[in-house]
């Protein structure tokens, strides 16, 4: 009985070992080849095995905002510009609209000359600019002012959307730069409105981080001005151009100003070619809202500039419905100035020479590498709302390596002291921790790979700790059969009795710490989640290791020693 | 064989006055320097001195071919006009610095839009070094290979306003969910009071802990938090050892009182508890020593946490305990009307071993 059941551990024990060193140093998913046993082979595959974390690896981990209320503040002002110019196209009185947007409010106010056409302005306005209550806008009305209020489940439907479709933007972005082995998802909770990219093995990541965020928000803009040939008309400054609305230094909803700056996105490298090329920035008055915008794009390439060698220029091509609507405006306003936007920003005015229907022209004197990546983004498209970086953690490599030394380094001094000591204070018996240890850093490894997790540096420093209960879980079974050995009993039943006590208190120590790990990793992010998921592996197999196969060591030892055990080398 | 403790008789619990006091200096000690510290900033310091994680800001590790005396390089930066730069050389990396900045705040950028993100401060600090020769060339793979280069940036961490706040609460809820976790497991095992004790020492563990790291004002930062949490566990182990032995004594020693089997119980853990403690120690030693700069305080935390840890599984948590048990017992004595029972025994006994009996099942048949 006692054979076979030693026989049978044994074999249990001798198999999961060998899958587990297989885990370990085996190669995985490819062909095994002869080199793979060589000592070079294993190391190789060790590190093929192990999934380094960015922080050991290097790379660059980024974690950015959509910065959801602009992108609700937007659309609550174009619909509120909409629900105005509707409304007077049929006829209505409207005198006043503006668009509220404090404190995570959103509402749409028109203040209408007669009241007792509410129903009819709300028949028609609701469904053109989608301000439907099903939409999530809430109406109410009092006096001449109707109001439309966004609900904040609304808004948190929207502001969803909103981050998904920038995820999708990105993630077009990254593949169009060819990152290699990114990763990207959400972070955070759902209301977060976070993204986290990693991209491993990056080590300057502010080229990938300003094509990124820029939004790329193109609109076609018609720029108020007397008609070619006059000059176009700018202002100075922006009062200026305010002051030359007359309308009491209040911007109306129908208009913008913006910055025109004919930048000289060459200086930086190349000052000599643009000796004059200071910007002077100016101010232009816009229509508003845009002819059309970035969404009605099918293409932009940049090109060298006929104007100059090093100076680059966007062409966009538009899709059918945006051409349409261009063609018969650019038809309608001939000699008048057309601006392109880009971002809150007059980039080009061009006046209107003929009918145009489908071709543009971003210049702005461009440097090649700029013309490139805005061209990457307008194809993109534009992100639904600006994006701000909230994380930024980069790690060169040899900063990555460094930290894999000085962690392993410390984690075989912990184990080799901790040997000695096993090893001189519990004799023979200090062999079988040595054992259960050694054992538990292989399976450990194993799990980790299995489970495909990523290991970090608070990762090692769980496998450090992971040695120390390791070893906790030994002291307390050799001390307790030290005890029983002094009060008296046999050597097999001292063992047997040890084991059997040590091992509740082994399971309530282990269990405690992986509860509270669970709750590290269901709280916890990135670092303190690596940081749980080696603890509880190694908790894990602590409890075969220290436990399943000390006892079966323990039970070898006794029956070679036959019935009569007078002594344990203990 | 080799033996720490031979056959210990101390009486623990009649310290308890002594160890519970010295636990208290400790706490308001270190609460009290963090208390100060917030209300009269002095030398600029805060309660705690928290890293970008929790604060929000940069750190930019930048490594010099030559590299320039920590002075001149603060009074580059500040020529950027970035105040309060924080300059640390990296000890055991020749000609490596760590550069730290606090959130540059809200800055206007050329646009009108305030920038929150954690962009401002790195293009300036970059400004800067860009003073002291190039930065090295993206292609070149070690900053040797580049002849024209000065310095090359090793590493960057920032950390924006929004993020650093999620952060920070995060680490506060994760820290409570732990101890809230422990409370219910060792109550479901044993009984609440023993569960109260054990986290109420393992609070008092934690709550010194951080005010040694205010008195000495080490950087906390999210590694820190992953060592108290590991800290919390080890504490509540070696607490759950300790009443393991009581519960198994309790039912050998049906007439002893539990103040006594509390003592024999210690004495009796009292050397797995050493060793353990000792050999942990050893590793967190070796972490300390070979950690690196990068883990330092994280190895710190671990460090003092074993200590206090180990102290107060014996002084705090086993007092507290068997105050509790005396309290309920006094209580039940007061309204029962048989007062026979003189001994400590609490009158929940009976469930109690009738719990134990079908919860552990019998321990020799477990392995």
């Amino acid at each position: 009985m006692k054979k076979r059941n030693l026989l049978q551990r044994s074999i249990i024990i001798a198999v999961i070992t060998l899958v587990g060193l297989y885990i370990v140093i085996g190669p995985h998913g490819r062909r095994p080849h002869a080199r793979d046993f060589t000592p070079s082979g294993i190391k190789e595959n060790l590190a093929q095995n192990i999934h380094l974390g960015l922080d050991l690896k290097g790379g660059s981990h980024l974690v950015m905002r959509v910065k959801v209320e602009e992108y609700l503040k937007r659309l609550t002002e174009d619909s509120a510009i909409a629900a105005q110019n509707f409304a007077r196209e049929a006829g209505f009185d409207v005198k006043e609209t503006h668009a509220e947007t404090t404190s995570g409010n959103y509402r749409v106010v028109l203040q209408v000359g007669d009241p007792s056409k509410t129903k009819e302005i709300r028949d028609l306005v609701e469904p053109k600019v989608d301000l439907r209550e099903t939409s999530g806008w809430t109406f109410s009305a009092s006096g001449n002012t109707l109001t439309w209020t966004l609900s904040s489940s609304a808004q948190r439907t929207l502001a969803d959307a909103a981050t998904e479709q920038a995820l999708k933007i990105i993630e077009t972005r990254i593949n169009a730069v060819g990152v290699t082995e990114p990763t990207l998802q959400r972070h955070g909770g759902q209301n977060s409105h976070e993204i986290l990219l990693q991209m491993p093995g990056i080590q300057d990541p502010e080229h990938v981080k300003k094509l990124l965020v820029g939004q790329s928000h193109l609109e076609l803009v018609h720029v108020i001005s007397t008609p070619a040939p006059a000059p176009v008309q700018t202002y100075a400054s922006e009062a200026e151009a305010i002051a030359s609305l007359n309308s009491g230094g209040k911007i109306p909803a129908n208009r913008r100003v913006l910055p025109y700056t004919e930048r000289p996105e060459l200086a930086g490298q190349n000052a000599n070619a643009n000796p004059n090329a200071q910007a002077t920035k100016k101010w232009v008055v816009v229509e508003s809202p845009a002819i059309i915008d970035g969404a009605q794009l099918r293409s932009a390439t940049a090109n060298q500039s006929r104007a100059g060698a090093d100076e680059y220029e966007i062409d966009f091509a538009l899709k059918d419905a945006g051409s349409k609507k261009f063609g018969e405006w650019t038809g309608a306003n001939i000699n008048e100035y057309m601006g392109v936007m880009l971002d809150n920003e007059v980039k080009s005015i061009a006046f209107i020479k003929g009918q145009i229907f489908d071709q543009g022209q971003i210049t702005g004197r461009f440097s090649k590498q700029s013309a490139d990546d805005l061209a990457l983004t307008l194809r993109s498209g534009a992100l639904p709302a600006p994006l701000e970086y909230q994380e930024e953690r980069t790690v060169g490599p040899s900063l990555g390596a460094d930290s894999i030394r000085s962690g392993v380094r410390a984690s075989l001094l912990g184990l080799t002291l901790v040997v000695l000591f096993m090893l001189i204070y519990y004799r023979g018996s200090g062999i079988n921790a040595v054992i259960a240890l050694l054992l538990n850093m292989i399976l450990m490894l194993a799990g980790l790979i299995i489970f495909g997790a990523t290991l970090t540096l608070p990762g090692i420093a769980g496998i450090i700790l992971t040695i120390g209960m390791a070893v906790d879980s030994n002291v307390l079974i050799f001390e307790r059969i030290r005890e029983e050995i002094r009060s008296g009993k046999t050597i097999p039943s001292a063992v047997e009795q040890g084991f059997g006590h040590a091992f509740v208190t082994i399971i309530d120590t282990h269990v405690t710490t992986i509860v509270s790990s669970l709750f590290l990793y269901a709280f916890g992010a990135g670092p303190i989640r690596g940081f749980a998921v080696t603890l509880v592996l190694g908790l894990l197999v602590n409890l075969f290791s220290a436990v399943y196969v000390s006892r079966t060591i323990f039970i070898w030892l006794l029956s070679r020693k036959g019935k009569r055990v007078e002594s344990l080398s203990i | 064989m080799l033996q720490i403790f031979h056959q210990i008789n101390v009486d623990w619990l009649g310290k308890r006055r002594f160890f519970i006091g010295i636990s208290i200096v400790l706490m308001l000690a270190g609460m009290g320097t963090a208390f100060y510290r917030h209300k009269f900033h002095p030398n600029g310091t805060e309660a705690f001195n928290l890293g970008v994680d929790f604060k929000g800001g940069t750190v930019i590790t930048v490594r010099f071919k030559q590299p320039p005396p920590a002075d001149t390089l603060r009074a580059a930066i500040n020529q950027a006009g970035i105040k309060d730069a924080v300059i640390q050389p990296v000890l055991d990396k020749k000609g490596m610095f760590l550069v730290k900045v606090p959130h540059q705040g809200f800055e206007e950028s050329e646009k009108g839009e305030s920038q929150a993100g954690v962009d401002a401060a790195r293009s300036k600090i970059i400004q800067s070094l860009n003073t002291f020769g190039a930065e090295v060339d993206p292609n070149a793979k070690t900053l040797e290979d580049d002849p024209k280069a000065a310095y090359k940036i090793e590493g960057t961490e920032a950390v924006g306003q929004v993020a650093s706040k999620q952060l920070r609460n995060q680490a506060i809820a994760v820290t409570i969910a732990a101890l809230i976790g422990m409370l219910l497991f060792i109550a479901f095992r044993f009984e609440w009071t023993y569960g109260a004790a054990a986290v109420i020492a393992v609070f008092h563990t934690v709550l010194v802990t951080l005010g040694l790291f205010s008195i000495f004002q080490i950087e906390i930062n999210l590694t820190v938090i992953a060592a108290l949490l590991t800290l919390v566990g080890f504490d509540v182990n070696d607490s759950i050892v300790i009443f393991d032995r009581i519960r198994e004594n309790r039912k050998l020693y049906r007439r002893m009182n539990l103040y006594d089997v509390t003592n024999l119980s210690i004495n009796q853990t009292l050397s797995r508890t050493v060793i353990t403690s000792g050999l942990v120690f050893l590793s967190v030693v070796a972490l300390v020593l070979l950690g690196g700069e990068t883990l330092r305080p994280f190895s710190l935390a671990l460090l003092m946490g074993i200590i206090f840890g180990t102290y107060d599984t014996i002084a705090v948590a086993g007092p507290i305990m068997v105050w509790w048990e005396k309290k309920i017992a006094a209580a039940n004595k007061l309204s029962a009307t048989d007062a026979r029972e003189t001994n400590l025994k609490p009158p929940r006994s009976t469930t109690r071993g009738e719990r134990s009996r079908d919860g552990v099942g019998k321990p020799s048949q477990a392995a």
